[in-house]
């Protein structure tokens, strides 16, 4: 129980497939094909801006959408008997547990030109809804994939408070709006902050539901990424220039967020 | 609080419908006996007669129980292992050990998953100039695994290491164990909770991940996740409703038997829910994503 030693094999391997292929993606991201230092690949990045901001566009679009339905839904779950509450979670988690491309496959089947929605429309006389391959099947796609990771830790936060406090506030002539407000909101924020983290940082890599909901009309950083090591503009110096980039942003987007997260949680101790 | 009303209600099952709807129109499709997306033309089971036949289904199953298996065995030990050195380590030490730890939990899976090609291919480039051939394949695939399940191990097995009493194992050395013996009959059955949640939760992410394994198996291998996404993107869609279902089953029943256990387990020992008292416990009915969630260090979990 008192060695250190046991985790020296997971120390090296740490090294060898974690940290290496990070310097490696920077050490190419400077590199070009004969080896030699450059700074070419972020110059030619400028093309790609469009692509850059429709990502973190849509993954913004997508995160605020998961809030507006997950955290009603967190909070009316969180105020349901326990009986219920029990089964609502096995609900929420269960599509979490699900493959994700058959999540996002149920959608293709559900919205493809003559899929299960066109044919339903049109056997009623309706027109179609051509909504496949644009940028709001995509946005669609990601709610629907990540939804319950928004939904779960809001729940779980939630569930936490302590009855007595909103009791004590109730007892302080608090009515119920401003119970939600200052005391139920404040400390749920932790959940929210967690749910963004767990909505944002897949939607804005993905290349499959851009690929499968977006048919190649909507190009998302991750397509452009997985083109540059797997497609057939094969060039893994440009792919790591991009991955560097996309991976130095969304740090930083969850610094400055956790950094507001920590404020807010002194704020509600004081 | 007060309870929901009629609205708070309606709107709960509007939510669970979004959520539920779609794969319940796969899994009934899946029985549709004619191609169409739409009209149902009489029940039959060949899609799953042909999903049975379909060698690329078959094989791709295989590799990806194969890889999960291995890659959780291996992760458990090895995170278990782990988990105890770190949890001995100075406290600066320890930070820096879980930081790193925690890089592929927090990192988009796409860049876990080209930084490991990146690797692959430059040792394979390496080798080649000295005349081995080593390229992307199932080892590589294994690795990979390997690499992003340990952290979920870690993850579940430090909080019961930070619940143990070190005195325990003290007390038995005191009685004449070695400490061997104290381990493997003190201190282990205190982890064991812990430890089988990180392997469950290994095997999850094992079996469901998509894009690591994308970047790493190269074009020789391919787990069942790659053979959807390719079967997705030809459009052979019965099929595919048959394989979704069958994957949605064994999700299902893999939940559910892991929540009997740990209710199971949670009876014997938690209390009816008390002022402190979670209702969903590190151990409980939120399963081992949410204790993850509950216990430590952010987020995780992605696209999975």
């Amino acid at each position: 129980m008192k060695s250190k030693g046991v985790a020296v094999p997971y120390v090296i391997w740490m090294a060898l497939f974690v940290v290496i292929p990070l310097i490696l993606v920077v050490v190419y991201a400077f590199t070009t094909r004969t080896g030699g230092f450059t700074l070419e690949n972020f110059a030619s990045m400028g093309q790609y801006v469009g692509v850059f901001g429709r990502s973190f566009l849509l993954a913004l679009v997508a995160t605020l959408v998961c809030i507006l339905l997950g955290y009603p839904l967190a909070y009316l779950l969180a105020r349901e008997q326990s009986r219920l509450r029990g089964m609502a979670t096995l609900l929420i988690m269960l599509p979490m547990w699900m493959n994700f491309l058959l999540r996002t496959y149920s959608w293709v089947f559900l919205l493809e030109r003559n899929g299960f929605f066109n044919t339903l429309l049109s056997t009623l006389g309706l027109p179609k809804l051509d909504i496949i391959d644009t940028s709001a099947a995509v946005v669609l796609g990601m709610v629907y994939n990540f939804l319950p990771f928004m939904v779960l830790p809001i729940f779980s936060v939630i569930e936490k408070i302590d009855p007595r406090v909103i009791e004590a506030a109730q007892d302080l002539g608090a009515n119920d709006r401003q119970v939600f407000r200052r005391i139920v909101f404040p400390l749920s924020l932790p959940g929210v902050l967690s749910g963004v983290t767990m909505v944002f940082i897949p939607s804005v890599s993905t290349f499959v539901i851009s690929k499968l909901l977006g048919g190649g009309m909507t190009l998302l950083l991750g397509d452009l990424i997985e083109m540059q090591f797997l497609g057939a503009a094969y060039n893994p110096h440009l792919g790591s220039a991009i991955s560097l980039v996309m991976m130095v942003i969304v740090l930083a987007c969850m610094g400055i967020m956790n950094r507001f997260g920590e404020g807010e949680g002194e704020a509600v101790v004081l | 609080m007060k309870k929901n009303g009629v609205f708070s209600r309606l709107f709960i099952f509007l939510m669970f419908l979004f959520l539920y709807a779609p794969i319940f129109v796969l899994i009934v499709f899946s029985f549709n006996d004619s191609k169409s997306n739409a009209v149902w033309g009489g029940f039959t089971l060949d899609w799953y007669i042909q999903l049975f036949q379909d060698r690329t289904v078959l094989e791709a199953f295989q590799t990806t129980i194969t890889v999960s298996v291995l890659a959780t065995a291996v992760a458990t030990v090895a995170g278990t292992a782990a988990a105890i050195g770190f949890y001995n380590m100075k406290h600066r030490a320890r930070s820096v050990c879980m930081t790193v730890n925690n890089i592929p939990l927090t990192n988009p899976d796409i860049i876990t998953g080209v930084s490991m090609m990146l690797l692959f291919v430059f040792v394979g480039q390496v080798l080649s100039d000295v005349g081995i051939d080593f390229g992307l394949g199932f080892p590589t695939l294994l690795i990979a695994h390997i690499t992003f399940n340990i952290p979920y191990v870690i993850l579940s097995v430090m909080p019961k290491l930070r619940q143990l009493d070190p005195n325990i194992a003290e007390a038995a050395q005191d009685l004449g164990a070695t400490s061997f013996y104290a381990f493997r009959k003190v201190v282990l059955p205190e982890l064991m909770p812990g430890i089988i949640n990180g392997m469950l939760i290994a095997f999850t992410m094992s079996i469901d991940d998509f894009v690591i394994s994308y970047f790493t198996a190269g074009s020789r291998v391919s787990t069942l996740s790659m053979v959807v996404y390719s079967m997705v993107r030809r459009r052979v869609s019965p099929e595919i409703n048959a394989l979704s279902t069958l994957m949605f089953l064994a999700v299902l029943v893999l939940l559910i038997v892991i929540n009997l256990r740990q209710n199971a387990q949670g009876r014997s020992r938690r209390s009816p829910r008390g002022p402190e008292g979670s209702p969903l416990p590190a151990n409980g009915a939120g399963g081992p994503l949410l204790s993850l969630e509950d216990e430590e260090l952010g987020p995780q979990a992605q696209d999975r």
